[in-house]
C-alpha cells in the first residue's frame, strides 16, 4: 500500500463549490455517459472486431453462397450489391443492441447506482447512453460503408452523408428500444437470449435481405409492422439512388413501402422511425426514472 | 442554513404489508460522526436510502443538509456522497476516469478538478495507481476509490453504508484510518451503518436500531455506562461447583461463555478480592471486562447481535415473523 499523507483543512487548496442543476446539468449529464460509451467501446477491441463480423458473414458469406441460386430473381444485380444496404443496417443494429446490453451489465457490477444517485435527471442518462450507442453504432456503420466498392457500390458524398444520418437515426431508435428492454431486465443470459429472440425476426422482417416484391400476404403485413423496414428501405433508396439500375431492376428490388396500396414516401417513413425513436426513448425514461 | 446535518422525524418505510422503517426520529449534528447500528435487516440500509433520496419515505419527513429529501433531491444529492455496501465502479475504466466521471456528474467545476482528484486520491493511497483499470484492483483499494470518489466533490454529508463490510481486518483498519483522518481534514459530518460492533465505538453518537426502530441514541461511552455492569470471568477446574458457589454465596447467576464461567456485575473490580475470598473454590484466573457494545445490543434487545441476525436474517418479512413468535 502506499503511504498516506495527511493533510489538514488548512493546507486544503479545494473549495468546492457545486453549481445548482438545471439544464446545464442535464446536458453535463448526457455529455458524460455518451463519453464513457465511447471510452468503453475503444477499450474493448474484441466487440468492435465480433460486432463487424456478423454483417460481413452475411454479406460474403450467405450473399456471395445465394448468389448462385438467386441470380434469377435479381435482374442481373449481384445480391451481394442488394444486400448491401441491409447489412449496413445490420451492422448498426448489433453494436446499438450492444450499447444497450450496458446498462444491464452497468446493473450487475453496480454502476448503474453511482448515476442514479447523482444530481442529474434521469432522462439525460438515459439520452447519454442513446447518443452514445448511436455514436459507436454509426462508427461501425461508416466501416461497413467503405466496403461498398467490393460490392459495386461506389463512393459519393450524398450516399455517405444519406447513409450516416440514416444509421444514425437507426441506432438512436434501437439503443432506445434496448435500453427499454435493458431495464426492466437485471440478467444478462436474459438480455441475451431476448435480443437473439427479437433482432434477427426483425431483421428478417426488414427486408435487409430480400426484396419486397410478391411477398406472401402474411409476411408483407408483418413487414409493414417492423420499424425497421422504415430505416432499411431509405438506406436502400439512398444506395440504389447511386447505381445505374434498369427499370426493371428497380422495379424488382426497390418496390418501396406501400401501406394498403399508398406508396409511402420516404419523409413519411424515417418519420415512423423518428416516432418509434422517440417514443422508445420516452418509455425507456419511464422505465428508468422507477429503477 | 441549520447546525443539523441531518434531521429526520418519524419516519415510516413500508415494503407491502412490511413496516421496514417504522417511525425514527434523529438529529446528527454538523460535524459528527454518527453511527447505525443494527443486525441485518433492522432498517439501516432502508433509512439511509431514504436520506440519500434512493427510496421515497412512506411517512414522515427528513432533512439532509437543510434540504428536504422528497422536494429537494438534487439539492440534497449535491450535498451528499454516497459509499455503498457494494461496489458501484465501472472496472473498465480506469480510477482516474471514474473520478472523472463523477466529478462531471456532479458538476464539479473544471478548474479544481486536477487538484481535488489529487487530494482525495493521496488521502486513500491511491494516487500511484491512478491510471490503472479498476478491475485490476483489491477488494480493499476499491473500497478505497469509492471512499475518494464519495469526497470528491466535496459533500457536507458523507454517508457510508457498511464501509468495511467483506474486507479483511488490515484493510478494515486502514479504512477506519482513512475515515478518522477525514474528521480531521474535511468539515464534514459522517453518518455510517455497521453491524461491526468494535467499528460503532469510533462513532461520536451511535443510534442502535433493531425492528425498524431506534432503540437506544447516545454516545458509545454512555451507553455503556447505561449498561453498566462489568463482565467477570473466572478460569476454574470445577465449573459446576463455581457456578453453584456464586449463586449460594453472591446471588449471581453464572453462565459459561468461551469455557468460563462468566457472570456480570457492578463494579467488576471491588467484586475480585470478594471472590478470592468467599467464593471457596480454587481459581486460576480472572478477568474483568468493561461493558462492550454487544453488551448494550444484549441489553436493549434481549439478543446479541449475532442472534438476532441468525434469527431473523436480512429478509424482513422473516424477521417479522421471528419478532411475532
Amino acid at each position: 500500500m502506499a503511504t498516506t499523507e495527511t493533510r489538514p483543512a488548512a493546507a486544503s487548496p479545494v473549495r468546492v463549490v457545486i453549481p445548482p442543476g438545471g439544464w446545464r446539468a442535464d446536458l453535463r449529464g448526457i455529455k458524460v455517459v455518451w463519453q464513457r460509451e465511447l471510452i468503453r467501446f475503444w477499450r474493448d477491441k474484441l466487440r468492435i472486431v465480433t460486432s463487424l463480423l456478423q454483417p460481413l458473414i452475411f454479406l460474403f458469406v450467405l450473399g456471395g453462397g445465394l448468389a448462385q441460386i438467386a441470380s434469377g430473381g435479381t435482374e442481373g444485380v449481384d445480391l451481394r450489391t442488394f444486400m448491401f444496404p441491409g447489412v449496413l443496417a445490420m451492422a448498426v443494429l448489433f453494436t446499438a443492441m450492444f450499447s444497450a446490453a450496458s446498462v444491464v451489465w452497468d446493473r450487475e457490477y453496480g454502476f448503474l447506482r453511482e448515476m442514479l444517485v447523482a444530481p442529474v435527471r434521469r432522462g439525460s442518462i438515459v439520452l447519454g447512453k442513446c447518443f452514445g450507442g448511436a455514436t459507436v453504432a454509426a462508427f461501425q456503420g461508416v466501416i461497413v460503408m467503405a466496403l461498398a466498392p467490393l460490392v459495386h457500390v461506389p463512393y459519393s458524398v450524398s450516399m455517405i452523408l444519406e447513409v450516416l444520418a440514416l444509421q444514425l437515426l437507426l441506432a438512436f431508435m434501437i439503443t432506445a428500444f434496448g435500453v427499454m428492454a435493458a431495464v426492466q431486465i437485471s440478467q444478462m443470459q436474459a438480455f441475451m437470449a431476448l435480443m437473439q429472440m427479437v433482432v434477427m425476426p426483425l431483421l428478417f422482417l426488414s427486408g435487409a435481405l430480400f426484396p419486397l416484391t410478391g411477398l406472401p400476404h402474411w409476411l408483407a403485413v408483418l413487414n409493414r409492422l417492423d420499424p425497421l423496414t422504415y430505416a432499411v428501405n431509405p438506406i436502400r433508396e439512398a444506395v440504389f439512388a447511386n447505381l445505374d439500375l434498369t427499370p426493371a431492376a428497380t422495379a424488382a428490388l426497390l418496390p418501396g413501402i406501400t401501406w394498403f396500396g399508398w406508396q409511402v414516401p420516404i419523409a413519411v417513413q424515417v418519420l415512423v422511425v423518428v416516432l418509434c425513436a422517440l417514443a422508445a426513448l420516452q418509455i425507456a425514461i419511464l422505465k428508468f426514472k422507477q429503477a | 442554513m441549520t447546525d443539523l446535518a441531518v434531521q429526520v422525524r418519524e419516519l415510516v418505510k413500508r415494503f407491502g404489508e412490511v413496516e421496514a422503517v417504522r417511525g425514527i426520529d434523529l438529529d446528527v449534528a454538523a460535524g459528527e460522526t454518527f453511527g447505525f447500528l443494527g443486525p441485518n435487516g433492522a432498517g439501516k440500509s432502508t433509512t439511509i436510502s431514504m436520506l440519500c433520496t434512493l427510496l421515497p419515505p412512506d411517512g414522515g419527513s427528513a432533512l439532509v443538509a437543510g434540504h428536504d429529501v422528497v422536494r429537494e433531491r438534487d439539492a440534497v444529492r449535491r450535498n451528499i456522497g454516497l459509499v455503498f455496501q457494494d461496489p458501484t465502479l465501472d472496472g473498465y475504466l480506469t480510477a482516474e476516469q471514474n473520478l472523472r466521471f463523477h466529478a462531471e456528474l456532479y458538476g464539479v467545476p473544471k478548474a479544481v478538478v486536477p487538484a481535488r482528484m489529487q487530494l482525495v486520491l493521496e488521502m486513500v493511497g491511491l494516487w500511484e495507481r491512478r491510471r490503472s483499470l479498476v478491475q485490476t484492483y483489491s477488494g480493499g483499494m476499491k473500497r478505497r476509490l469509492e471512499i475518494a470518489r464519495g469526497l470528491l466533490h466535496a459533500p457536507r454529508v458523507l454517508f457510508l453504508d457498511e464501509p468495511t463490510v467483506g474486507l479483511d481486518p488490515q484493510t478494515r483498519s486502514s479504512i477506519w484510518g482513512y475515515i478518522e483522518q477525514l474528521k480531521q481534514a474535511e468539515d464534514i459530518t459522517i453518518f455510517l451503518t455497521t453491524h461491526y460492533m468494535d467499528e460503532a465505538e469510533h462513532c461520536d453518537r451511535i443510534a442502535i436500531i433493531d425492528q425498524g426502530r431506534v432503540i437506544a441514541l447516545d454516545t458509545p461511552e454512555a451507553l455503556k455506562a447505561s449498561v453498566g455492569k462489568d463482565r467477570v470471568q473466572l478460569q476454574v477446574d470445577d465449573t459446576d461447583a463455581a457456578i453453584d458457589a456464586l449463586r449460594e454465596r453472591f446471588g449471581l447467576e453464572a453462565t459459561i461463555a468461551e469455557g468460563n464461567v462468566t457472570v456480570a456485575v457492578e463494579g467488576g473490580e471491588a467484586f475480585v478480592p470478594r471472590l478470592f475470598a468467599e467464593l471457596g473454590v480454587p481459581i486460576r484466573g480472572v478477568s474483568v471486562a468493561r461493558p462492550s457494545l454487544d453488551d448494550v445490543f444484549m441489553s436493549y434487545t434481549g439478543t446479541t447481535i449475532r442472534d438476532a441476525e441468525s434469527a431473523g436474517g436480512p429478509d424482513p418479512l422473516a424477521r417479522m415473523m421471528a419478532g411475532r413468535r
